[in-house]
């Protein structure tokens, strides 16, 4: 349906530069790479490639972004937890801050992740005990910040759950190890090693963990093939999901 | 239960000279690896008697009854005791959520709900509450389509606790804790028959609702299976509460305290066992679970009996829940059970036919000989689905296991960007080298038992 023959079906896999702008952060240093938030310019209706378009709409473009960084207030008790943050962590910690959903989320400068860590769990107004998740996002168009490690912590004490957001290139995907604060961390950074290729340095024994030991490649990526196969039922055969006709 | 390796000769005794089957090609066996193909226990115990070397490794798994589906254990033992037990998994590894990211996020919910086999409808409603939350239509679900969430969440906790129970009981030797529990089980899993459809593996909650309305003669059938459970729960307590052998075996077994379960994130009936009500229906309430009444039990030995007990108080808690909920839907006859918009809401309006489900005969009508608007509507929902605004959400539920999170990362199309769901199992078996080391290796059957990990949900 698209104009474009050179177009990918997945778009925002294979999107090309000319379609991806990258803001940088507002109010951070250089080092923190591009903003948190993606911005993408999807051309056509559909999506599907290789199509002919006659449709006519071919020529639509919409503008793809993520939530942008809020300022402060941020409302509730996320002034409390920001504003307590902002004394016990070193400045330039913190990069930026997205209320989206009712959910905030800060990003860390990934050097000073493991401080964070330990301030968010030891101060006693904050106290955040629990180490919920660590996952991965792939972003392979935010360009030297291509990795995404998420981290979804809970403070029983105070009932309250922030998400950590820290991310790296994808050339040098390394992010200090946050099992020496939360044990429980283990194996979910084990997975996003597995999954991701993001190096936790400072692991105790960063292995595969649901892929077996010698397997090639981190499957979760963006440019990790899904591997479908052909059904075939009854003499006729239907198309790998992941070359179906898309729509974005 | 030992490690196996090829060889011609009928000894199972094997030394220098054999290759591992498990490591590189041609790499040496080190130390001396026995293979058990049956009837040939003594045989081994004598070889290994006359090393005189106490101190041996056993690869317990992944294909052994006792480890609750493919979990492996590898445990160094001296003699009978554990000094280090470590867990592999990774043998149900089906990459659910790669799939996801394929298809429209409607379709997620029938991958999600085959994680944890035992739980389905809980990671349907915690993915569909995710996809809610990105949408912005929390508040718009229907009342009705909530209410009846609620009830399938409980029910489906009975079942998981009673199939824990009935596996836990099972590998030490309770054999009617087993046929009671799978007994009981099916009841519940009749009720999901009847108003999904499926008794497991549902897809039935769906983003913005709920599949289809409960059947004509649903709530008293929902009657019968409360009555049925509340006449059959008390054997369980019968059976084992007071009994010397059950308690014998569990315990302090599997001991974990509070600060262990908070260093490794341990939720659900093993950090209820340890004394801390820590129940997210409670303090953090999501699908109106302020309005029900009903406990969080808690038990104080912190080891597998304490755990048997929470889950056996939890099921009447669910119990009390369900019991209400069925009051409500009473009152809710002929409510809507999708939202309104008809850009999200799928056209799955279902009706039995002559051979079981089926399409709507009204709805096939409408859109194939009354609306061509409808059947274009239709089919761009079915094929294309709906697009979900950029951004993230987690939305954590309390599983029977412990916190169940759905992390969906949408970016703006028509499916997940990424989907990752935080499993309890798989946090939980963290615990499993605290809770077995120092042991006998009968005990750790046991304290394997007592986390209930499914590996379907670890491995996703």
């Amino acid at each position: 349906m698209s104009d474009r023959p050179d177009e990918k079906g997945l778009e925002r896999e294979d999107a090309p530069a000319s379609d991806t702008s990258l803001e940088p952060t507002t109010g951070s240093d250089d080092v923190a790479g591009p903003a948190p938030h993606q911005v993408q310019i999807r051309r056509g209706m559909f999506g599907a490639a290789g199509s002919g378009d006659t449709s006519g709409f071919g020529r639509l473009q919409r503008v793809v972004e993520m939530p942008q960084p809020t300022a402060p207030p941020y409302g509730g008790w996320f002034d409390t937890v920001a504003d307590e943050m902002a004394q016990v962590l070193p400045a330039g910690a913190v990069t930026a801050v997205v209320v989206h959903r009712g959910e905030i989320t800060f990003t860390i400068e990934r050097r000073h992740l493991l401080e964070v860590a330990r301030a968010l769990r030891d101060t006693p107004t904050l106290r955040f005990e629990h180490c919920a998740s660590v996952s991965g996002v792939h972003l392979p168009t935010q360009q030297g910040a291509e990795m995404h490690v998420v981290y979804h912590l809970q403070s029983m004490t105070h009932n309250r759950r922030i998400r950590l957001e820290v991310t790296c290139p994808d050339a040098d995907p390394h992010v200090p190890s946050v099992v020496s604060v939360y044990p429980a961390a283990d194996w979910h950074e084990r997975e996003t090693w597995d999954m991701f290729g993001v190096q936790f340095d400072g692991h105790p024994a960063l292995t595969r963990i649901l892929m077996p030991d010698d397997w090639p490649g981190h499957p979760q990526r963006k440019d990790y093939p899904l591997g479908g196969i052909d059904i075939e039922y009854k003499g006729a055969v239907v198309a790998p999901p992941e070359t179906r006709r898309s729509y974005t | 239960m030992s490690t196996s390796t090829e060889q011609s000769t009928p000894s199972p005794g094997a030394g220098a000279g054999q290759t591992d089957p498990f490591g590189p090609p041609g790499e040496p066996v080190e130390g001396r690896v026995y293979t058990a193909t049956g009837q040939d226990w003594q045989e081994i115990a004598d070889l290994q008697a006359e090393r005189g070397d106490e101190r041996i490794v056993v690869n317990m798994g992944p294909q052994h009854p006792s480890t609750h589906g493919v979990l492996r254990l590898i445990l160094e033992m001296e003699g009978e005791s554990v000094l280090e037990a470590r867990c592999g998994i990774g043998y149900l590894h089906t990459g659910i959520e790669k799939n996801m990211e394929v298809r429209t996020w409607t379709q997620g919910v029938t991958f999600c709900t085959r994680m944890d086999y035992l739980t389905p409808l809980f990671q349907e409603v915690a993915y569909c509450l995710s996809v809610e939350r990105l949408l912005g239509i929390t508040e718009d679900v229907p009342e009705k389509a909530t209410v009846m969430r609620v009830l399938l969440m409980e029910l489906n906790r009975i079942s998981s606790h009673l199939v824990a129970i009935a596996t836990g009981g099972m590998e030490i030797g309770a054999l009617t804790v087993m046929t009671i529990g799978f007994r009981d089980r099916e009841m519940i899993l009749d009720a999901f028959e009847l108003i999904t459809g499926l008794r497991m593996n549902h897809a039935f909650i769906r983003p913005g609702g709920v599949a289809n309305d409960l059947p004509d003669n649903g709530i008293a059938k929902l009657r019968d299976t409360v009555a049925w459970l509340k006449k059959h729960l008390p054997e369980y307590a019968a059976f084992c509460n007071e009994n010397p052998i059950f308690k014998g075996r569990l315990g302090g077994v599997g001991h974990l305290d509070l600060a262990g379960c908070m260093a490794l994130g341990i939720t659900g009936p093993v950090l209820r066992s340890t004394g801390y009500g820590w129940d997210l229906r409670k303090q953090q309430p999501y699908c109106g679970y302020e309005t029900y009444d009903f406990e969080v039990p808690t038990w104080d030995t912190a080891d597998a009996y304490g755990r048997f007990r929470v889950r056996q108080e939890e099921m009447w808690q669910s119990l009390r829940i369900v019991e209400q909920c069925i009051d409500r839907l009473e009152r809710m006859e002929g409510e809507p059970v999708m939202v309104a918009d008809a850009k999200i809401a799928w056209p799955a309006q279902m009706s039995i036919g002559p051979d079981g489900m089926g399409n709507s005969n009204e709805h096939i009508k409408h859109i194939m000989s009354q609306s061509m608007e409808a059947l274009i509507h239709h089919f761009k929902l079915v094929t294309e689905g709906f697009r979900v605004p950029p951004g993230q959400a987690y939305v954590p539920i309390e599983s029977p296991k412990g916190e169940l999170g759905a992390h969906l990362v949408s970016d703006g199309g028509t499916r997940p960007y990424r989907a990752h769901f935080r499993d309890p199992s798989f946090n939980n078996l963290q615990a499993v080298p605290i809770m077995c080391e120092g042991g006998m290796i009968s005990d750790v059957v046991v304290a394997v038992a007592s986390i209930d990990p499914v590996m379907g949900g670890v491995d996703r």
